[in-house]
């Protein structure tokens, strides 16, 4: 990897030149919110924004997607793969793990062509957060609050310049063109360094166990009286993992004209939150109750998943829990759960005592 | 180059299907139809019994159905035997001969038929579970010197409900085959036994530690049919048990069929009990 520096007062020349060959998807400002959007210039973004509503897997991976176009008077039907070059500008971290993430998961197995010509035909440019986000983010639990080992380009605000780490050739060929690019000297690595290290303190820790321990905890908790606990306040409104970054279950649905000859094959986003995810035609459920789904959900973010390298089905982002009408947070349920099997290895090892 | 039907799924879209064409709808009572379907010239399905396809009619919908014919008598044309249940059966139940259908697959693992060599096979179909194991009864039929006994248990809530009558009348004259059919409820023309599918069981006698098993039918009968299974002394690991959930993709991604952390449709849909009594969802 090179680190070079790009003064702050040139990105607004970056993005120009950018926006001439890409699309630019970037966090901008939505009501008192923020939300990834395709956006012109470097007016119209917020690097300041704490996290977005939804994550930029959208992206990738979008909330409503044609898969297929088909006319059944023709009886033709034809994938619809998007490859516009795109760029996915300030990502922060957490999101970026999250999309690695979701890498593996469209490719293990059978390869997702829609997934994977959005992906590949993506340039993503991720932001080093230097303060969390909310105060439901425990991205320093799951190893996420600074950048993995595989991006394409990295920022990191130094004051009055972004050091850009330079992870891949696509990242590299970004700044073609861009004059006031310069290679990293002394002086800004030690000022990178100084950034960081003063970063590191403003994130806490907020689980009381360790991120290895989880798969362990949740093993050792499937009949915990907690599942029920949750399926009596949970809603069943599907909030968590609409927000969720790692979240890819998805629905099939075909859109038609009124004749019904023809239309397109969609994809949306589903939720196993929801009453109808696991219920066959003639009505059996084989999920029924709050309480299994959010089970099931959690066994899926701290469990289940453990097939990316280094990497749970959670990223610690907390924008499940600031959905959460609720109140139900990964981080409570966590600490619940790891509370409950200390006091029970007590009371054992009391037994055992006696 | 496609030769066979998987390889459609590596070209340009996972979820295109390959348009096939129906040959042949034959009504099998009031809400079950077999179709004959015809691929398109040169591309083979080359499956395993156990294994389903994703069948598409485009504005409707997919769903996925499992393939009833056996290995051994599919060649560019094979069979799926459906009955009305929902929506989209509901319109491939209004389909003529001569109309197409998408299908995508095969999908998961089938039922790992070279092991079962010199095995005595029993078979416990109930209702609509018959056309899955169908497919492999035939197979092992048509390859009959390489296994030992064969054992079919099947019941079904009605005489009218029985599938494969045409079938059943040849495997009840075979010698080499042993069948016995049970209804819920006879009507006045039923002469055979009337009760629950594990009334059968009892009737028979076998040589547990060679007997493999399989079942498929409506999951509120597995639990039942295991307990059964297991008494007789068949191991847990040779009882095969085909399992149904929602399904949309086929190919491990969209998270319906998930039986803990494993898919049906990509692990599945058949898991021995060995397997299966791990998962906290299973039975």
């Amino acid at each position: 990897m090179t680190l070079k520096i790009i003064p702050k007062t040139e990105i607004s020349n970056w993005i120009e030149l950018l926006n001439r060959k890409y699309r630019i998807i970037a966090p901008a400002p939505v009501q008192q919110h923020f939300a990834f959007k395709e956006v012109k210039s470097f007016s119209e973004m917020d690097l300041g924004y704490r996290t977005t509503i939804l994550p930029p897997k959208k992206a990738l991976s979008p909330q409503y997607e044609e898969l297929l176009t088909f006319n059944n008077l023709e009886n033709h039907t034809e994938a619809v793969i998007d490859d516009t070059p795109t760029v996915l500008f300030g990502v922060h971290t957490c999101d970026l793990h999250a999309i690695n993430f979701l890498d593996t998961v469209f490719q293990r197995d059978y390869t997702d062509q829609h997934y994977f010509s959005r992906r590949k035909n993506t340039v993503i440019v991720s932001l080093e957060c230097l303060e969390p986000c909310t105060e439901y983010s425990f991205c320093k639990d799951m190893g996420t609050y600074t950048a993995p080992a595989e991006l394409d380009l990295h920022m990191v605000d130094i004051g009055d310049a972004y050091a850009l780490n330079v992870g891949s050739e696509s990242g590299e060929k970004l700044l073609n063109g861009i004059e006031r690019v310069h290679l990293a000297a002394d002086k800004d690595e030690k000022q990178l360094n100084r950034v960081l290290h003063n970063k590191w303190p403003r994130f806490t820790y907020h689980l009381h166990a360790d991120i290895t321990e989880l798969p362990g905890l949740m093993g050792s908790s499937y009949k915990s009286p907690i599942w029920e606990d949750l399926g009596k306040r949970c809603l069943g409104c599907g909030s968590c993992t609409l927000v969720c970054p790692t979240c890819y279950c998805f629905d099939m649905v075909d859109e038609a004209d009124f004749a019904g000859n023809s239309g397109h094959r969609c994809r949306v986003w589903d939720s196993c939150q929801l009453n109808q995810f696991a219920s066959v035609a003639g009505g059996h459920d084989f999920r029924p109750g709050q309480a299994n789904r959010q089970r099931h959900r959690f066994f899926r973010k701290y469990k289940y998943q453990s097939f990316a390298p280094s990497l749970l089905g959670c990223v610690g982002c907390g924008r499940c829990s600031s959905a959460c009408l609720v109140d139900i947070t990964p981080v409570d349920t966590l600490n619940k759960l790891f509370h409950r099997r200390v006091a029970a290895k007590h009371t054992r090892q009391e037994a055992v005592a006696q | 180059m496609i030769a066979g039907l998987k390889d459609a799924l590596m070209e340009t879209s996972v979820y295109l299907p390959i348009q096939a064409r129906i040959r042949d709808i034959h009504q099998m009572n009031e809400l079950t139809k077999l179709f004959t379907i015809d691929l398109p010239a040169g591309i083979n399905l080359n499956h395993r019994p156990g294994q389903f396809l994703q069948v598409s009619i485009m504005g409707v919908g997919e769903a996925p159905i499992s393939i009833s014919s056996s290995p051994s008598r599919t060649n560019g044309s094979f069979q799926m035997c459906v009955r009305k249940a929902g929506d989209f059966t509901g319109v491939m139940h209004k389909l003529q001969p001569g109309d197409t259908l998408g299908v995508r697959g095969p999908f998961g693992h089938g039922f790992p038929y070279e092991r079962f060599r010199g095995k005595d096979m029993l078979f416990t179909p109930g209702g609509i579970g018959l056309p899955p194991l169908r497919s492999l009864i035939n197979q092992v039929l048509d390859d009959r010197s390489n296994y030992g006994r064969v054992i079919i248990l099947y019941g079904a809530r009605n005489p009218s409900e029985l599938l494969f009558k045409e079938e059943l009348q040849e495997w009840e004259e075979r010698e080499d085959v042993e069948l016995l059919v049970t209804v819920d409820r006879g009507d006045e023309n039923w002469k055979g036994y009337v009760g629950v599918i594990t009334t059968l069981f009892p009737k028979i006698q076998v040589y547990a530690p060679n007997t493999v098993s399989f079942t498929c039918g409506p999951q509120v009968m597995y639990r039942f049919v295991v307990t059964e299974l297991i008494g007789m002394g068949i191991r847990e690991g040779n009882i095969y048990l085909d399992m149904e959930r929602r399904m949309k993709c086929g190919i491990g991604k969209c998270g319906h069929c998930q039986i803990n952390h494993e898919y049906t449709c990509k692990d599945g849909p058949c898991f021995t009990y060995a397997h299966l009594k791990t998962l906290e969802e299973g039975l």
